[in-house]
C-alpha cells in the first residue's frame, strides 16, 4: 500500500495530546495502523508528552500509596493484553469499533446505491462508514468544520488528486468539493466531521436530514 | 541538570517487572512516576483525590501491560505518559480513545539495550529543550497537552527537534515489520 495523503502534524499532535473527539481519534488510529510514517510522527509527539511528564513536577502521593499499589498489583495478572485484530479491509481499531469487517456493518441505504453507517462515538464529532458505488460523485458540498475521509477500499478523485486505500483527505471550511469515486471498484471510506456538512444542491439539501450528515 | 536519578535505567526496571514480576523494581518506578503522573493530571484539571486515584490506576496498568512496552519505540516516561493520557480521557471526558493496532515484538529477540538507552536520552534531551524554549512557545505546548486547547487551536509547530525522534521510531518500526513478516 502506497500512502500519499497523510495526517497533518496538527492532528497527530492533538491525538498525542489526547485532545481529539473520539470520531477523529478513530480515523487517526485507523490511519496509523496502515501508515508507519504517521505512526512514527505520532510517536515523536508522544515523546513530547513524556518530556512534559518528566517536567511536570511532583505531587506527593498519599502516605500509604506505594503499599496500596503493591497490594493491588499482587493479585493482578500480567497477561499479554490482546487488542482488536484487523478484519478484512478494516484495520484493528475500526474492526474493534464495529465488531468485525464490512460484513458486520449495519449499512443503511441512502439512495443511488450509496450506503452508510453512523458509528456510535462520543461528543464533538461524528463518524460514519460510507459505501459509494464505482464511478459515482458525492454531491458538491462545503464544510463548516473539519472533515477527515480515510479510504479503505477503491479510490476517489477530488481537486485534481486521487485518494486510494490508506490515504486520508482533510477538508475544512475553505473547501467546496465534489469527490468522485473512480471506476472499477466500489469505494468504502471512514469519514469523520466535527460539524454537519452543507450541500449546495437543493436535492442534496433535502436529503441531508436523511443522511444525518 | 544531571542528577543521579537521570542515570536510572527505567527500561531495565520495567523489564524486571515484565520478566520477573519484581516488586522492588515496581516500587522504584512508582516512586519516580506516580507523583509526576499525579502532578500532570492536576495540571490537566483533575482534583487531588481523582489525580491520586488515576495515578494509582496508571501504575497498575504499567504492571499489567509491561509486556507491551517496546523500549525501541518509546522511553518509559513516554510510555507512562500515554497510559496517563488515556486514563485522563476515560476519567475526565468519559469518552473512548481509539488506539492503533498493537505491534507485538514478542518475547524475543530481546530489545536492544542501546536502543532503550537512546529513547530515554532523547526524552531527557527533549525535556531540556522544552525548558529552554521561550515562555510563550512553551506555554502553547503545555496548554495543548494539559488540555486547554481544542484540536483546531493546537499549533503543531513546536520549535523542538522532534525530527530525530521520528526517524528513530521509523527505523524501529521497519525492524519490527521485518521481524513480523
Amino acid at each position: 500500500m502506497t500512502i500519499r495523503h497523510h495526517l497533518s502534524d496538527q492532528l497527530l499532535m492533538a491525538y498525542a495530546a489526547g485532545r481529539l473527539p473520539e470520531a477523529f481519534s478513530l480515523v487517526v488510529a485507523t490511519h496509523l495502523s496502515l501508515c508507519d510514517d504517521c505512526r512514527a510522527q505520532a510517536g515523536s509527539f508522544d515523546a513530547l508528552g513524556g518530556a512534559l511528564l518528566e517536567e511536570a513536577g511532583e505531587s506527593a502521593m498519599g502516605e500509604d500509596a506505594l503499599a496500596q499499589a503493591l497490594a493491588r498489583i499482587e493479585g493482578l495478572p500480567q497477561a499479554r493484553t490482546e487488542g482488536p485484530k484487523p478484519a478484512g479491509i478494516f484495520p484493528a481499531p475500526l474492526a474493534g469499533h464495529v465488531g468485525g469487517g464490512p460484513d458486520a456493518v449495519r449499512w443503511r441505504r441512502v439512495g443511488g446505491g450509496v450506503k452508510q453507517a453512523i458509528l456510535p462515538t462520543g461528543k464533538g464529532a461524528t463518524a460514519r462508514l460510507l459505501f459509494i458505488p464505482a464511478g459515482m460523485a458525492v454531491p458538491d458540498h462545503g464544510h463548516r468544520g473539519m472533515e477527515l475521509t480515510l479510504v479503505l477500499q477503491g479510490a476517489f478523485a477530488d481537486r485534481d488528486e486521487s485518494f486510494g486505500p490508506g490515504d486520508v483527505e482533510i477538508s475544512d471550511e475553505t473547501v467546496e468539493h465534489t469527490p468522485t469515486v473512480l471506476a472499477g471498484q466500489d469505494c468504502i471510506c471512514l469519514a469523520a466531521t466535527d460539524a454537519p456538512l452543507r450541500f449546495r444542491g437543493l436535492i442534496a439539501r433535502l436529503a441531508q436530514p436523511f443522511l444525518r450528515i | 541538570m544531571a542528577t543521579p536519578e537521570d542515570e536510572t535505567d527505567w527500561a531495565g526496571l520495567l523489564q524486571r517487572v515484565r520478566d520477573d514480576a519484581d516488586p522492588a523494581a515496581f516500587a522504584q518506578l512508582f516512586r519516580h512516576f506516580a507523583p509526576r503522573v499525579k502532578a500532570f493530571l492536576m495540571k490537566s484539571g483533575a482534583g487531588a483525590a481523582l489525580a491520586e486515584e488515576c495515578a494509582q490506576d496508571v501504575m497498575a496498568v504499567l504492571w499489567q501491560k509491561a509486556q507491551l512496552f517496546d523500549p525501541a519505540r518509546a522511553s518509559v516516561a513516554t510510555w507512562v505518559y500515554t497510559i496517563a493520557r488515556n486514563r485522563r480521557i476515560d476519567a475526565l471526558r468519559k469518552a473512548r480513545r481509539a488506539e492503533p493496532e498493537e505491534l507485538d515484538w514478542g518475547p524475543e529477540p530481546a530489545p536492544d539495550q542501546a536502543e532503550a538507552l537512546a529513547a530515554q536520552e532523547e526524552t531527557e534531551r527533549l525535556a531540556r529543550a522544552l525548558g529552554a524554549l521561550p515562555a510563550p512557545q512553551r506555554t502553547l505546548i503545555e496548554r495543548a497537552f494539559y488540555g486547554d486547547l481544542s484540536h483546531s487551536e493546537i499549533a503543531a509547530e513546536t520549535g523542538l527537534p522532534l525530527g530525530t525522534i521520528k526517524s528513530r521510531i521509523r527505523l524501529a518500526l521497519e525492524k519490527l515489520r521485518r521481524q513480523m513478516s
